[in-house]
Protein backbone atom coordinates (compact mmCIF):
# COMPACT_ATOMS: atom_id res chain seq x y z
CA UNK A 1 0.00 0.00 0.00
CA UNK A 2 2.43 2.74 0.75
CA UNK A 3 4.75 2.87 -2.67
CA UNK A 4 6.23 6.23 -3.90
CA UNK A 5 6.91 9.15 -1.55
CA UNK A 6 6.38 9.51 2.35
CA UNK A 7 3.58 11.89 3.05
CA UNK A 8 5.83 14.94 4.32
CA UNK A 9 8.18 14.02 1.29
CA UNK A 10 4.76 14.29 -0.85
CA UNK A 11 3.48 17.64 0.73
CA UNK A 12 7.40 19.03 -0.20
CA UNK A 13 7.18 17.74 -3.59
CA UNK A 14 4.26 19.48 -4.36
CA UNK A 15 5.40 23.05 -3.12
CA UNK A 16 8.86 23.32 -4.98
CA UNK A 17 10.17 20.23 -7.38
CA UNK A 18 7.01 19.02 -8.78
CA UNK A 19 5.04 22.62 -8.78
CA UNK A 20 1.73 22.17 -10.39
CA UNK A 21 1.80 24.94 -12.54
CA UNK A 22 5.74 25.34 -13.29
CA UNK A 23 6.57 21.38 -13.28
CA UNK A 24 3.42 19.55 -14.26
CA UNK A 25 2.00 22.10 -15.92
CA UNK A 26 -1.41 21.14 -14.68
CA UNK A 27 -4.32 23.76 -14.46
CA UNK A 28 -3.22 25.95 -17.13
CA UNK A 29 -7.18 28.18 -17.32
CA UNK A 30 -6.80 29.27 -14.26
CA UNK A 31 -3.58 30.49 -14.55
CA UNK A 32 -3.90 32.04 -17.15
CA UNK A 33 -7.31 33.33 -16.99
CA UNK A 34 -7.56 34.92 -13.05
CA UNK A 35 -4.31 36.10 -13.03
CA UNK A 36 -4.54 39.76 -13.58
CA UNK A 37 -5.02 40.87 -9.85
CA UNK A 38 -3.38 39.11 -6.80
CA UNK A 39 -7.13 39.18 -5.20
CA UNK A 40 -8.65 37.52 -7.71
CA UNK A 41 -5.49 34.92 -7.88
CA UNK A 42 -5.56 34.59 -4.35
CA UNK A 43 -9.03 33.90 -3.68
CA UNK A 44 -9.35 31.02 -6.74
CA UNK A 45 -6.31 29.26 -4.75
CA UNK A 46 -8.28 28.95 -2.15
CA UNK A 47 -10.90 27.78 -3.56
CA UNK A 48 -8.93 25.14 -5.49
CA UNK A 49 -7.14 24.21 -2.39
CA UNK A 50 -10.76 23.66 -0.91
CA UNK A 51 -11.84 21.32 -3.51
CA UNK A 52 -8.62 19.64 -4.39
CA UNK A 53 -8.05 18.40 -0.44
CA UNK A 54 -11.80 17.70 -0.04
CA UNK A 55 -11.98 15.84 -3.20
CA UNK A 56 -8.64 13.96 -2.05
CA UNK A 57 -9.91 13.33 1.17
CA UNK A 58 -13.04 11.83 -0.34
CA UNK A 59 -11.37 9.64 -2.78
CA UNK A 60 -9.13 8.09 -0.74
CA UNK A 61 -12.01 6.87 1.61
CA UNK A 62 -13.76 5.08 -1.50
CA UNK A 63 -11.05 4.00 -3.07
CA UNK A 64 -11.27 0.46 -2.60
CA UNK A 65 -15.08 0.57 -4.41
CA UNK A 66 -13.94 2.21 -7.76
CA UNK A 67 -14.26 0.35 -10.74
CA UNK A 68 -11.44 0.91 -13.38
CA UNK A 69 -14.07 2.60 -16.27
CA UNK A 70 -16.12 4.32 -14.26
CA UNK A 71 -13.27 5.95 -12.03
CA UNK A 72 -13.15 9.72 -13.82
CA UNK A 73 -16.55 10.29 -13.54
CA UNK A 74 -16.39 9.63 -10.03
CA UNK A 75 -13.86 11.83 -9.94
CA UNK A 76 -15.30 14.62 -11.54
CA UNK A 77 -19.01 13.80 -9.85
CA UNK A 78 -17.34 14.31 -6.42
CA UNK A 79 -15.15 17.37 -7.56
CA UNK A 80 -18.14 19.25 -9.01
CA UNK A 81 -20.16 18.78 -5.52
CA UNK A 82 -17.29 20.39 -3.88
CA UNK A 83 -17.14 23.11 -6.29
CA UNK A 84 -20.72 24.02 -6.23
CA UNK A 85 -20.41 24.08 -2.00
CA UNK A 86 -17.18 26.85 -3.11
CA UNK A 87 -19.44 28.61 -5.44
CA UNK A 88 -22.36 28.85 -3.30
CA UNK A 89 -19.89 30.27 -0.39
CA UNK A 90 -18.00 32.61 -2.69
CA UNK A 91 -21.91 34.10 -4.35
CA UNK A 92 -22.68 34.45 -0.18
CA UNK A 93 -20.05 35.80 1.16
CA UNK A 94 -17.80 37.62 -1.41
CA UNK A 95 -20.22 38.30 -4.38
CA UNK A 96 -17.89 40.85 -6.44
CA UNK A 97 -14.98 38.39 -6.35
CA UNK A 98 -17.65 35.85 -7.46
CA UNK A 99 -18.87 38.42 -9.91
CA UNK A 100 -15.52 38.98 -11.31
CA UNK A 101 -14.15 34.96 -11.21
CA UNK A 102 -17.56 34.17 -13.17
CA UNK A 103 -17.39 30.74 -14.99
CA UNK A 104 -13.82 30.53 -14.04
CA UNK A 105 -14.89 28.96 -10.35
CA UNK A 106 -17.29 26.04 -12.47
CA UNK A 107 -14.24 25.61 -14.29
CA UNK A 108 -12.40 24.44 -11.28
CA UNK A 109 -14.22 20.97 -12.14
CA UNK A 110 -12.11 20.51 -15.55
CA UNK A 111 -9.35 21.52 -13.93
CA UNK A 112 -6.77 18.83 -14.65
CA UNK A 113 -4.13 19.49 -11.39
CA UNK A 114 -7.52 18.38 -8.91
CA UNK A 115 -8.39 14.70 -11.59
CA UNK A 116 -4.06 14.27 -11.86
CA UNK A 117 -4.00 14.37 -8.15
CA UNK A 118 -6.91 11.84 -7.65
CA UNK A 119 -5.81 9.84 -10.05
CA UNK A 120 -2.40 9.41 -9.34
CA UNK A 121 -2.27 9.80 -5.51
CA UNK A 122 -5.71 9.80 -3.59
CA UNK A 123 -7.01 6.92 -5.52
CA UNK A 124 -3.99 4.43 -4.52
CA UNK A 125 -2.96 5.54 -1.12
CA UNK A 126 -4.86 6.17 2.26
CA UNK A 127 -6.26 9.18 3.42
CA UNK A 128 -3.10 10.75 5.64
CA UNK A 129 -1.39 10.48 2.80
CA UNK A 130 -3.78 11.85 -0.19
CA UNK A 131 -4.27 15.27 3.02
CA UNK A 132 -0.57 15.98 2.46
CA UNK A 133 -0.06 15.44 -1.13
CA UNK A 134 -2.95 17.74 -2.03
CA UNK A 135 -1.98 20.83 0.85
CA UNK A 136 1.08 20.90 -0.54
CA UNK A 137 -0.22 20.66 -4.59
CA UNK A 138 -2.72 23.69 -3.12
CA UNK A 139 0.08 25.74 -1.71
CA UNK A 140 2.56 24.70 -4.93
CA UNK A 141 -0.82 26.06 -6.92
CA UNK A 142 -1.03 29.03 -4.89
CA UNK A 143 2.61 29.73 -5.22
CA UNK A 144 2.50 29.53 -9.22
CA UNK A 145 -0.66 31.78 -9.20
CA UNK A 146 1.21 34.46 -7.08
CA UNK A 147 4.26 34.69 -9.34
CA UNK A 148 1.93 35.04 -12.07
CA UNK A 149 -0.21 37.40 -10.52
CA UNK A 150 2.63 39.54 -8.92
CA UNK A 151 4.30 39.98 -12.05
CA UNK A 152 1.21 40.56 -14.21
CA UNK A 153 -0.93 43.39 -11.61
CA UNK A 154 2.59 45.15 -11.16
CA UNK A 155 3.40 45.46 -14.69
CA UNK A 156 -0.16 46.46 -15.77
CA UNK A 157 -1.09 48.71 -13.14
CA UNK A 158 1.86 49.59 -10.45
CA UNK A 159 0.17 48.03 -7.41
CA UNK A 160 0.00 44.49 -5.63
CA UNK A 161 -2.83 43.46 -3.51
CA UNK A 162 -4.43 46.85 -4.42
CA UNK A 163 -1.42 48.63 -2.45
CA UNK A 164 0.34 51.02 -4.38
CA UNK A 165 3.77 50.43 -5.46
CA UNK A 166 5.02 53.24 -7.27
CA UNK A 167 4.13 55.98 -5.21
CA UNK A 168 6.37 58.90 -6.19
CA UNK A 169 5.45 58.14 -10.32
CA UNK A 170 2.03 59.30 -9.80
CA UNK A 171 -1.50 58.24 -8.49
CA UNK A 172 -2.04 54.42 -9.52
CA UNK A 173 -3.30 53.76 -13.06
CA UNK A 174 -1.84 57.20 -14.57
CA UNK A 175 1.73 56.97 -14.87
CA UNK A 176 2.89 53.14 -14.61
CA UNK A 177 0.61 51.75 -16.80
CA UNK A 178 1.00 48.37 -19.37
CA UNK A 179 -2.50 47.20 -20.09
CA UNK A 180 -1.38 44.85 -22.41
CA UNK A 181 0.18 42.34 -19.44
CA UNK A 182 -3.70 42.77 -17.80
CA UNK A 183 -5.17 41.46 -21.18
CA UNK A 184 -5.02 38.00 -22.34
CA UNK A 185 -1.73 38.17 -24.44
CA UNK A 186 -0.12 39.64 -21.12
CA UNK A 187 -1.13 36.25 -19.85
CA UNK A 188 0.60 33.97 -22.22
CA UNK A 189 4.28 36.18 -22.35
CA UNK A 190 4.25 36.42 -18.60
CA UNK A 191 3.47 32.35 -18.34
CA UNK A 192 6.21 31.44 -21.09
CA UNK A 193 8.78 33.53 -19.94
CA UNK A 194 8.08 32.64 -15.94
CA UNK A 195 8.69 29.07 -17.51
CA UNK A 196 11.53 29.12 -19.00
CA UNK A 197 12.85 31.06 -15.83
CA UNK A 198 11.61 27.92 -13.85
CA UNK A 199 12.86 25.65 -16.04
CA UNK A 200 16.40 27.74 -15.87
CA UNK A 201 16.73 27.66 -12.52
CA UNK A 202 15.61 23.50 -12.66
CA UNK A 203 18.14 22.93 -14.95
CA UNK A 204 20.67 25.00 -12.92
CA UNK A 205 20.48 23.59 -9.63
CA UNK A 206 20.32 19.65 -11.36
CA UNK A 207 23.83 20.70 -13.16
CA UNK A 208 25.02 21.42 -9.19
CA UNK A 209 23.99 18.70 -7.92
CA UNK A 210 25.69 16.53 -10.40
CA UNK A 211 28.75 18.43 -10.12
CA UNK A 212 28.43 17.93 -6.29
CA UNK A 213 28.00 14.28 -6.82
CA UNK A 214 30.58 13.87 -9.30
CA UNK B 1 -34.18 38.07 -41.11
CA UNK B 2 -33.31 39.47 -37.49
CA UNK B 3 -32.74 36.05 -35.75
CA UNK B 4 -30.29 34.60 -38.58
CA UNK B 5 -28.42 38.14 -38.43
CA UNK B 6 -28.15 37.10 -34.58
CA UNK B 7 -26.98 33.90 -35.32
CA UNK B 8 -24.22 35.18 -37.65
CA UNK B 9 -23.26 37.60 -35.19
CA UNK B 10 -22.67 35.01 -32.17
CA UNK B 11 -20.99 32.66 -34.63
CA UNK B 12 -18.45 35.35 -35.80
CA UNK B 13 -17.95 36.05 -31.75
CA UNK B 14 -17.63 32.89 -30.51
CA UNK B 15 -15.46 31.65 -33.49
CA UNK B 16 -12.79 34.49 -33.91
CA UNK B 17 -13.91 37.68 -31.73
CA UNK B 18 -14.14 35.84 -27.94
CA UNK B 19 -11.92 32.93 -29.54
CA UNK B 20 -12.13 30.51 -26.19
CA UNK B 21 -8.59 29.25 -26.12
CA UNK B 22 -7.08 32.79 -26.33
CA UNK B 23 -9.24 35.44 -25.10
CA UNK B 24 -11.15 33.15 -22.58
CA UNK B 25 -8.12 30.74 -22.08
CA UNK B 26 -10.08 27.62 -21.65
CA UNK B 27 -8.79 24.32 -23.56
CA UNK B 28 -5.83 25.54 -23.15
CA UNK B 29 -4.68 21.75 -21.66
CA UNK B 30 -5.38 20.40 -25.22
CA UNK B 31 -3.81 23.65 -26.84
CA UNK B 32 -0.46 22.92 -25.51
CA UNK B 33 -0.86 18.99 -25.61
CA UNK B 34 -1.83 18.34 -29.04
CA UNK B 35 -0.71 20.89 -30.68
CA UNK B 36 2.67 19.13 -32.33
CA UNK B 37 1.89 18.53 -35.52
CA UNK B 38 -0.96 19.48 -38.01
CA UNK B 39 -3.43 16.20 -38.49
CA UNK B 40 -3.53 15.38 -35.19
CA UNK B 41 -4.29 18.98 -33.97
CA UNK B 42 -7.19 18.82 -36.63
CA UNK B 43 -8.59 15.84 -35.24
CA UNK B 44 -8.39 16.98 -31.80
CA UNK B 45 -10.21 19.56 -33.00
CA UNK B 46 -12.72 17.98 -34.97
CA UNK B 47 -13.61 15.44 -31.98
CA UNK B 48 -13.91 19.05 -29.60
CA UNK B 49 -16.21 20.56 -31.93
CA UNK B 50 -18.60 17.50 -32.08
CA UNK B 51 -18.29 16.72 -28.39
CA UNK B 52 -19.01 20.28 -28.14
CA UNK B 53 -22.45 20.96 -30.18
CA UNK B 54 -24.12 17.76 -28.55
CA UNK B 55 -23.09 18.85 -25.15
CA UNK B 56 -24.13 22.15 -25.64
CA UNK B 57 -27.76 21.20 -27.13
CA UNK B 58 -28.11 18.98 -24.37
CA UNK B 59 -27.03 21.24 -21.54
CA UNK B 60 -29.84 23.94 -23.20
CA UNK B 61 -32.81 21.21 -23.20
CA UNK B 62 -31.80 21.09 -19.65
CA UNK B 63 -31.49 23.81 -17.98
CA UNK B 64 -34.41 25.20 -20.19
CA UNK B 65 -37.14 22.71 -19.19
CA UNK B 66 -35.14 21.18 -15.87
CA UNK B 67 -32.83 23.38 -13.89
CA UNK B 68 -33.74 27.21 -14.46
CA UNK B 69 -35.93 28.51 -11.78
CA UNK B 70 -39.11 28.04 -12.79
CA UNK B 71 -38.57 25.72 -15.28
CA UNK B 72 -41.66 23.63 -16.77
CA UNK B 73 -41.02 19.97 -16.81
CA UNK B 74 -39.26 20.45 -13.02
CA UNK B 75 -42.08 23.06 -11.80
CA UNK B 76 -44.64 20.36 -13.38
CA UNK B 77 -42.88 17.17 -11.08
CA UNK B 78 -43.34 19.40 -8.14
CA UNK B 79 -46.51 20.13 -8.23
CA UNK B 80 -47.62 16.91 -8.78
CA UNK B 81 -46.01 15.95 -5.51
CA UNK B 82 -47.59 18.71 -3.94
CA UNK B 83 -45.13 21.42 -4.05
CA UNK B 84 -46.19 25.16 -4.53
CA UNK B 85 -44.68 27.50 -5.76
CA UNK B 86 -41.70 27.75 -8.75
CA UNK B 87 -38.92 25.12 -8.79
CA UNK B 88 -35.48 26.19 -8.60
CA UNK B 89 -32.68 23.29 -8.86
CA UNK B 90 -29.65 25.22 -10.26
CA UNK B 91 -27.82 23.53 -6.84
CA UNK B 92 -27.52 20.86 -9.24
CA UNK B 93 -26.31 22.78 -12.38
CA UNK B 94 -22.77 21.91 -12.45
CA UNK B 95 -23.22 17.90 -11.71
CA UNK B 96 -25.79 17.93 -14.77
CA UNK B 97 -23.54 19.62 -17.13
CA UNK B 98 -20.50 17.42 -16.41
CA UNK B 99 -22.73 14.24 -16.21
CA UNK B 100 -23.65 15.77 -19.82
CA UNK B 101 -20.32 16.18 -20.92
CA UNK B 102 -19.33 12.34 -19.70
CA UNK B 103 -21.88 11.34 -21.10
CA UNK B 104 -21.38 12.80 -24.59
CA UNK B 105 -17.91 11.78 -24.57
CA UNK B 106 -18.55 8.26 -24.03
CA UNK B 107 -21.72 8.51 -26.43
CA UNK B 108 -19.52 9.65 -29.32
CA UNK B 109 -16.36 7.25 -28.39
CA UNK B 110 -18.89 4.31 -28.85
CA UNK B 111 -20.31 5.64 -32.36
CA UNK B 112 -17.06 6.46 -33.53
CA UNK B 113 -15.73 2.88 -32.97
CA UNK B 114 -18.69 0.94 -34.39
CA UNK B 115 -18.78 2.85 -37.27
CA UNK B 116 -15.48 4.58 -38.32
CA UNK B 117 -12.44 2.16 -37.05
CA UNK B 118 -9.95 3.66 -38.48
CA UNK B 119 -10.66 7.46 -36.94
CA UNK B 120 -11.21 5.96 -33.48
CA UNK B 121 -7.53 4.55 -34.08
CA UNK B 122 -6.11 8.27 -34.63
CA UNK B 123 -8.06 9.45 -31.77
CA UNK B 124 -6.65 7.51 -29.19
CA UNK B 125 -6.41 8.63 -26.52
CA UNK B 126 -7.78 12.14 -27.05
CA UNK B 127 -11.36 11.00 -27.19
CA UNK B 128 -11.70 10.13 -23.25
CA UNK B 129 -9.29 13.21 -22.52
CA UNK B 130 -12.28 15.44 -24.06
CA UNK B 131 -14.42 14.43 -20.83
CA UNK B 132 -11.92 17.15 -18.81
CA UNK B 133 -11.67 19.86 -21.20
CA UNK B 134 -12.41 23.05 -20.24
CA UNK B 135 -13.79 24.59 -23.33
CA UNK B 136 -16.91 22.36 -23.53
CA UNK B 137 -18.00 23.08 -19.85
CA UNK B 138 -17.32 26.69 -20.56
CA UNK B 139 -19.56 26.74 -23.19
CA UNK B 140 -22.33 25.03 -20.89
CA UNK B 141 -22.11 27.51 -18.26
CA UNK B 142 -22.30 30.64 -21.24
CA UNK B 143 -25.75 29.16 -22.62
CA UNK B 144 -26.45 28.86 -18.61
CA UNK B 145 -25.67 32.31 -18.61
CA UNK B 146 -27.80 33.68 -21.41
CA UNK B 147 -30.34 31.54 -20.67
CA UNK B 148 -31.01 32.12 -16.59
CA UNK B 149 -29.28 35.84 -17.20
CA UNK B 150 -31.65 37.03 -19.44
CA UNK B 151 -33.49 40.15 -18.49
CA UNK B 152 -36.77 39.09 -20.26
CA UNK B 153 -37.65 36.11 -21.67
CA UNK B 154 -37.95 37.29 -24.96
CA UNK B 155 -34.12 38.02 -24.69
CA UNK B 156 -33.82 33.95 -23.15
CA UNK B 157 -31.54 31.88 -25.65
CA UNK B 158 -33.30 29.45 -27.94
CA UNK B 159 -31.69 25.95 -29.38
CA UNK B 160 -30.63 27.35 -32.60
CA UNK B 161 -28.91 30.00 -30.63
CA UNK B 162 -26.82 27.71 -28.14
CA UNK B 163 -26.34 25.16 -31.41
CA UNK B 164 -24.63 28.06 -32.97
CA UNK B 165 -22.55 29.00 -30.08
CA UNK B 166 -21.40 25.50 -29.38
CA UNK B 167 -20.40 24.28 -33.15
CA UNK B 168 -18.96 27.92 -33.96
CA UNK B 169 -17.18 28.00 -30.48
CA UNK B 170 -15.74 24.48 -31.64
CA UNK B 171 -14.92 25.85 -34.85
CA UNK B 172 -12.65 28.72 -33.59
CA UNK B 173 -10.94 25.77 -30.49
CA UNK B 174 -9.99 24.26 -34.02
CA UNK B 175 -8.37 27.33 -36.07
CA UNK B 176 -6.82 27.92 -32.76
CA UNK B 177 -5.47 24.78 -32.54
CA UNK B 178 -4.40 24.13 -35.82
CA UNK B 179 -2.84 27.28 -36.29
CA UNK B 180 -0.55 26.67 -33.36
CA UNK B 181 0.37 23.06 -34.89
CA UNK B 182 1.40 25.08 -38.50
CA UNK B 183 3.55 27.12 -36.29
CA UNK B 184 4.92 24.80 -34.34
CA UNK B 185 5.74 22.75 -36.94
CA UNK B 186 8.41 24.97 -38.33
CA UNK B 187 9.36 26.05 -34.51
CA UNK B 188 10.88 22.51 -34.93
CA UNK B 189 13.43 23.56 -37.19
CA UNK B 190 14.59 26.62 -35.02
CA UNK B 191 17.09 27.45 -32.06
CA UNK B 192 14.88 27.73 -29.52
CA UNK B 193 16.91 28.57 -26.08
CA UNK B 194 16.67 25.20 -24.18
CA UNK B 195 14.53 26.20 -21.23
CA UNK B 196 11.80 27.83 -23.33
CA UNK B 197 11.58 24.41 -25.42
CA UNK B 198 8.43 22.87 -25.21
CA UNK B 199 5.62 24.88 -23.25
CA UNK B 200 7.24 27.58 -22.93
CA UNK B 201 7.36 28.66 -26.71
CA UNK B 202 4.37 27.67 -27.25
CA UNK B 203 2.85 29.93 -24.69
CA UNK B 204 5.20 32.60 -25.74
CA UNK B 205 3.79 31.96 -29.50
CA UNK B 206 0.40 31.71 -28.35
CA UNK B 207 1.06 35.33 -26.75
CA UNK B 208 1.86 37.06 -30.08
CA UNK B 209 -1.64 35.32 -31.64
CA UNK B 210 -3.50 36.20 -28.89
CA UNK B 211 -2.25 39.71 -30.06
CA UNK B 212 -3.74 39.39 -33.37
CA UNK B 213 -7.02 37.85 -32.45
CA UNK B 214 -7.01 40.80 -30.42
CA UNK B 215 -7.60 43.39 -33.15
CA UNK B 216 -11.38 41.39 -33.89
CA UNK B 217 -12.36 43.18 -31.62
CA UNK B 218 -14.74 45.55 -32.79
CA UNK B 219 -15.66 43.72 -35.49
CA UNK B 220 -19.10 42.63 -34.13
CA UNK B 221 -20.35 45.97 -34.21
CA UNK B 222 -19.51 46.78 -37.27
CA UNK B 223 -21.14 43.67 -38.88
CA UNK B 224 -24.19 44.58 -37.35
CA UNK B 225 -24.04 47.67 -38.56
CA UNK B 226 -23.30 46.56 -41.71
CA UNK B 227 -26.88 43.84 -41.21
CA UNK B 228 -29.06 45.38 -39.73
CA UNK B 229 -31.28 46.90 -42.82
CA UNK B 230 -31.67 50.72 -42.70
CA UNK B 231 -35.02 51.14 -40.95
CA UNK B 232 -36.61 52.96 -43.77
CA UNK B 233 -35.38 52.33 -47.17
CA UNK B 234 -37.43 53.45 -49.63
CA UNK B 235 -35.88 52.89 -53.17
CA UNK B 236 -33.33 50.87 -54.58
CA UNK B 237 -30.96 53.77 -55.58
CA UNK B 238 -31.55 55.48 -51.83
CA UNK B 239 -30.85 51.92 -50.72
CA UNK B 240 -27.54 51.50 -51.96
CA UNK B 241 -26.46 55.05 -51.29
CA UNK B 242 -27.00 53.91 -47.80
CA UNK B 243 -25.59 51.08 -48.22
CA UNK B 244 -21.93 52.98 -49.02
CA UNK B 245 -23.23 55.49 -45.97
CA UNK B 246 -23.20 52.31 -43.97
CA UNK B 247 -19.53 51.31 -44.89
CA UNK B 248 -18.50 54.25 -44.44
CA UNK B 249 -19.27 54.87 -41.15
CA UNK B 250 -18.31 51.39 -40.48
CA UNK B 251 -14.50 52.26 -41.68
CA UNK B 252 -14.81 55.40 -39.61
CA UNK B 253 -15.35 53.28 -36.62
CA UNK B 254 -12.87 50.15 -37.16
CA UNK B 255 -10.40 53.49 -37.33
CA UNK B 256 -11.40 54.78 -33.93
CA UNK B 257 -11.60 51.32 -32.15
CA UNK B 258 -8.28 50.60 -33.52
CA UNK B 259 -7.13 53.61 -31.95
CA UNK B 260 -8.53 53.67 -28.89
CA UNK B 261 -6.74 50.22 -29.03
CA UNK B 262 -3.77 51.30 -29.82
CA UNK B 263 -3.91 54.03 -26.57
CA UNK B 264 -4.70 51.45 -24.56
CA UNK B 265 -1.67 49.38 -24.98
Amino acid sequence: MSDGPAPLERFWNGILPENPVYRQILGMCPTLAVTATMKSAMTMAAATGFVLICANIITAMIRNQLKAHLRILVFVLTIATFVTIADRVLAAYMYDMSKQLGPYIPLIIVNCLIICRCEVCASKQGVWTAICDAVGNSLGFALGLASMATVREILATGSWFDIHMFWLAGTPGEKFRWALMALPPGAFLTLGFLLGAGNWIGDAMAGKKKAQAA
Amino acid sequence: MEYITELLLIAVGAAIINNFVLIYFVGICPFIGVSRRVDMAFGMGCAVTFVMAIAGTLSWIFTYYVLRPDAPLATAVYHLFGGEGPSDLSILNYLVYIFVIASSVQLVEMYVRKFFPSLYKSFGVFLPLITTNCAILFACLYILKMVVGADTPAQMWDLGQSLTLSVFAGLGFTLAIVIMAGIREELDLCDVPKPLRGAGITLLVAAILAMAFMAFAGVNKNLMNLLTPAPAAASTTDDAGKKSQTAETTNADTNETQITMQGAK
